[in-house]
């Protein structure tokens, strides 16, 4: 099994046995595809814990301090009326699980694994066995993360960034065995994430097929492949931070405590430094795939390769140099101030290009306007307002008064939500045929698209005016405050947009179940794309292709080449003199 | 439009702010509304119609050059148009005799005055449970302390933010510009009562502050007047 690594750019071994049993099919299994299966499902899954999350958030907040409704069997105490420190474990947790157990299974490991080998011709990943250990390890992380719901105290309730000393001192919370679960959780986590990310890499630097040069790779394994860096690189600070806040709560250590000589911020910067690069972590896969869907629904090359590919580059490398821009307030001395402004709005400009180059792709071209081409001008369009927000932020000045308030959660939703979640749903929509080979229902598409982005909107955009108003984050009552009585009545139609919003998710569980068994089964090259995955079979058997490994001709984007007769030419069709040979 | 929810300004410094927040309202208002023009225009014009083929490019140098460098310009004058504002509020102190020492603990702000003697830490320092009395046009210099967790000091209409950090003293100032009545809640994440732990700040013209100083820092005892707190 593990040797075929090795075969990858020859032929397939002859003697591969396909029946390996239940168990090495579909539970330990090493064969990429089912591990991005296995990768997508925990994240559908641990969506629907995080969205349920959100909206126990959201009622306390539109009508502070009445009963959940379904919560009066869990909280029989206050027949289910969340106290404070309910309200902070709901949010800590919502966006500890959306952002480590959902943007980063489903796009890092899910489509990262389903697509770079198909993509570059590999016909596995080059580690088959680490990968499986990868998923395990993270799944392993998710379960221990889920029996923090059911120990003394409840979960950790300081936030997904769990500023330290609030974090590290179990008084200050009260919460015991949850903020640790919290820690062991995301170390574990951590640790599967390294796995993955040295996989990629590797896979993408050697494994490629004949031809496949580093700039005929699709954008969404340039993506993919940047992320895995980023992951490499980013991750094990994490893991360290969360070891060293650890050992401050079980083994008596002072990192972080200044009565025992710590220092508190060393918390923030040992985070951010995590998390700024985190931030693109969960985006870059989704820029990567509105770029590959993008040209394929107008029919046209994508617009600047090279631009879309270097900008990439550059955010990954400029987000090491950005994360202060975090800390404004915080008491890091203000010179750093003003550097991390300089580059925060450095930043922003490879973000513009990128929305740049998205717009000249739809220029001229043939827009068919499916549901995954919906979803990936969604993820435009949403994406585009939290670039633009953000620059508010980037600003120190103007950070003072904005940062900790729902600007922020606004802004960030935008990004991870209106760019990551739609990014997501639409390379569900569009892979998902090689996936399962089968193609998904229209109209439920349609059905889950159009509500989802009506109350997506509804939802976050009145964040900005609250946060404007000055609402802070996390708090659990906002009428306690005088000056933002007047505006509750945005607390409310939020409220009303995000139940909204989450009703609209249950046409997409229909489709994705009902479709997987019984959708119409699809053929080889549903949407008519040139990119190496759909010259396999729907879905690819074990190793994607048959005898030979597809030879790669041209790049990925030969849509409507003059002088020819289809308007999509495969990669793997030789470009005829004249026609199609510019770059790439 | 988002710029009707701003709390009213009563601070020096807060108009630098404002008028940044407007700046970058209009640069991102303008910004969006030409991508969102071009980006319906184009998915109106150009979709799928029988009969037509898409326009085989792979790009432009030029426009790509332009879409660069002109979103790099605006950022670094923007940067540029940022940094006194900045420097002013958070990197200088302006000189005044005027120290309040916060200590923030969960879930109260401590505020000390020196009392008669003029020194802090003495036995004469008269302390107030969430409120603070200031007077108008003076620049206020705050001591910043924390007792246990980071809390943030946050007062909307003065358009100031610190953070309170355990074992570290911050300085931070404000100058306020209008009498009246301000609130100030705590804006970073502080334990189970972290919502609801507000406090007021008194401001006075300068001849009531007087007397309220009169009254309450010279003489001998200090009842600190209990704000009645929503329950939480």
């Amino acid at each position: 099994m593990s040797a075929h690594a090795a075969t990858a750019h020859g032929h397939a071994t002859t003697h591969e046995h396909h029946d390996l049993g239940f168990l090495r099919t579909y539970v330990f299994s090493t064969d990429h595809k089912m591990i991005a299966k296995q990768f997508l499902l925990l994240g559908l899954f641990m969506m629907l814990l995080g969205g349920a999350l959100a909206l126990v958030v959201r009622w306390q907040l539109a009508w502070p301090e009445t009963p959940v409704p379904g919560l009066g069997g869990i909280l029989k105490e206050t027949g289910g009326v969340l106290e404070p420190s309910q309200y902070n474990m709901a949010f800590t947790m919502h966006a500890t699980i959306m952002v480590f157990f959902v943007v980063m299974p489903i796009l890092a490991g899910g489509f990262g694994n389903f697509l770079i080998p198909l993509m570059i011709g590999a016909r596995d990943m080059a580690f088959p066995t680490l990968n499986m250990l990868s998923f395990w390890t993270t799944f392993s992380a998710g379960i221990v993360m889920l029996i923090g719901f059911f120990v003394p105290g409840g979960h950790a309730a300081a936030g997904w960034t769990s500023y330290a000393p609030l974090s590290s001192v179990v008084e200050f919370t009260g919460v015991n065995w949850g903020q640790n679960i919290w820690c062991i959780s995301l170390f574990v986590m951590g640790v599967g994430s390294m796995m993955g990310s040295i996989n990629y890499i590797t896979t993408v630097i050697n494994m490629r097929a004949p031809g496949m040069s580093l700039f005929r790779m699709p954008l969404v394994v340039w993506s993919l492949f940047i992320t895995a860096i980023l992951l490499l690189l980013a991750l094990p600070v994490l893991t360290s931070g969360v070891a060293m806040l650890l050992f401050d709560r079980w083994l008596g250590t002072s990192w972080f405590r200044p009565s025992g000589g710590g220092e508190p911020l060393l918390w923030q910067h040992v985070f951010w430094y995590f998390g700024h690069p985190e931030v693109y972590i969960l985006i870059l896969p989704a820029m990567g795939i509105a770029s590959e869907i993008l040209p394929v629904f107008s029919r046209k090359p994508v617009f600047g390769y090279h631009a879309m590919a270097f900008s990439m580059i550059a955010i990954a490398f400029l987000s090491w140099v950005v994360y202060g821009h975090h800390m404004f307030v915080s008491g890091m001395n203000p010179a750093l101030g003003t550097a991390f402004m300089v580059t925060t709005m450095v930043i922003a400009v490879p973000s513009a290009i990128k929305t740049f180059n998205w717009l000249g792709t739809l220029w001229g071209g043939r827009i068919q306007f499916t549901v995954p081409m919906l979803n990936a001008l969604a993820f435009v369009s949403m994406f585009v307002i939290g670039g633009l927000s953000g620059i508010f932020m980037a600003n120190s000045p103007v950070d003072i008064y904005i940062q900790d308030t729902y600007f922020i959660v606004a802004h960030i939703h935008y990004v991870v939500f209106g760019g990551s979640i739609f990014g997501a749903f639409g390379a569900i929509y569009y892979w998902f045929p090689k996936m399962f080979g089968r193609m998904t229902n229209v109209a439920l598409g349609h059905l889950h698209f159009w509500p989802s982005f009506v109350f997506f909107n509804i939802t976050f955009f009145p964040m900005h005016i609250i946060g404007v108003g000055g609402q802070m984050r996390r708090i659990y009552n906002p009428m306690q405050y005088e000056f933002l009585q007047h505006q509750q009545h945005w607390n409310v139609i939020i409220t009303v947009g995000a139940i909204g919003l989450g009703v609209a998710q249950i046409p997409f569980i229909i489709n994705f179940f009902w479709s997987m068994f019984a959708g119409r089964p699809a053929p080889l090259n549903p949407w008519n794309s040139t990119t190496l995955e759909w010259t396999a079979s729907s879905p690819p058997p074990h190793l994607n292709w048959g005898p030979t490994i597809p030879t790669v001709y041209r790049g990925p984007y030969e849509y409507s080449v003059p002088e020819e007769s289809a308007d999509f030419s495969p990669q793997t069709q030789p470009a005829r003199a004249g026609a199609g040979a510019r770059h790439h | 439009m988002l710029n009707w929810w701003l709390p009213e300004n009563v601070s020096s410094f807060g108009g630098e702010i404002d008028w940044l927040f407007h700046l970058i309202y209009a640069i991102t208002a303008i910004t969006g509304i030409l991508v969102f023009v071009c980006l319906i225009a184009f998915l109106v014009m150009y979709r799928d119609r029988p009969g037509r083929r898409a326009r085989y490019t792979h790009g432009n140098t030029t426009l790509e050059i332009v879409w660069t460098i002109v979103p790099a310009l605006i950022l670094v004058i923007l940067t540029f148009l940022s940094v006194p504002a900045w420097s002013k509020i958070k990197m200088s102190m302006p000189a005044t005799d005027f120290v309040v020492q916060v200590t923030a603990k969960q879930f109260n702000w401590q505020v000390s005055y020196p009392g008669p003697d003029g020194k802090f830490g003495t036995d004469d320092d008269k302390m107030f449970l969430d409120e603070m009395h200031v007077p108008a046009g003076k620049p206020i210099r705050v001591v910043l302390k924390s007792q246990d967790v980071i809390h943030s000091f946050f007062v909307p209409s003065f358009r100031i933010k610190q953070d309170a950090v355990p074992g570290r003293e911050i300085q931070a100032w404000f100058d306020a510009t209008k009498p009246g009545k301000y609130e100030w809640p705590c804006a970073e994440l502080c334990g189970f009562g972290h919502s609801g732990m507000k406090g007021w700040v008194y401001v006075h013209t300068p001849a009531d502050y007087e007397k309220w100083a009169a009254e309450n820092l010279k003489s001998g005892v200090a009842a600190p007047a209990q704000e009645e707190k929503p329950k939480s």
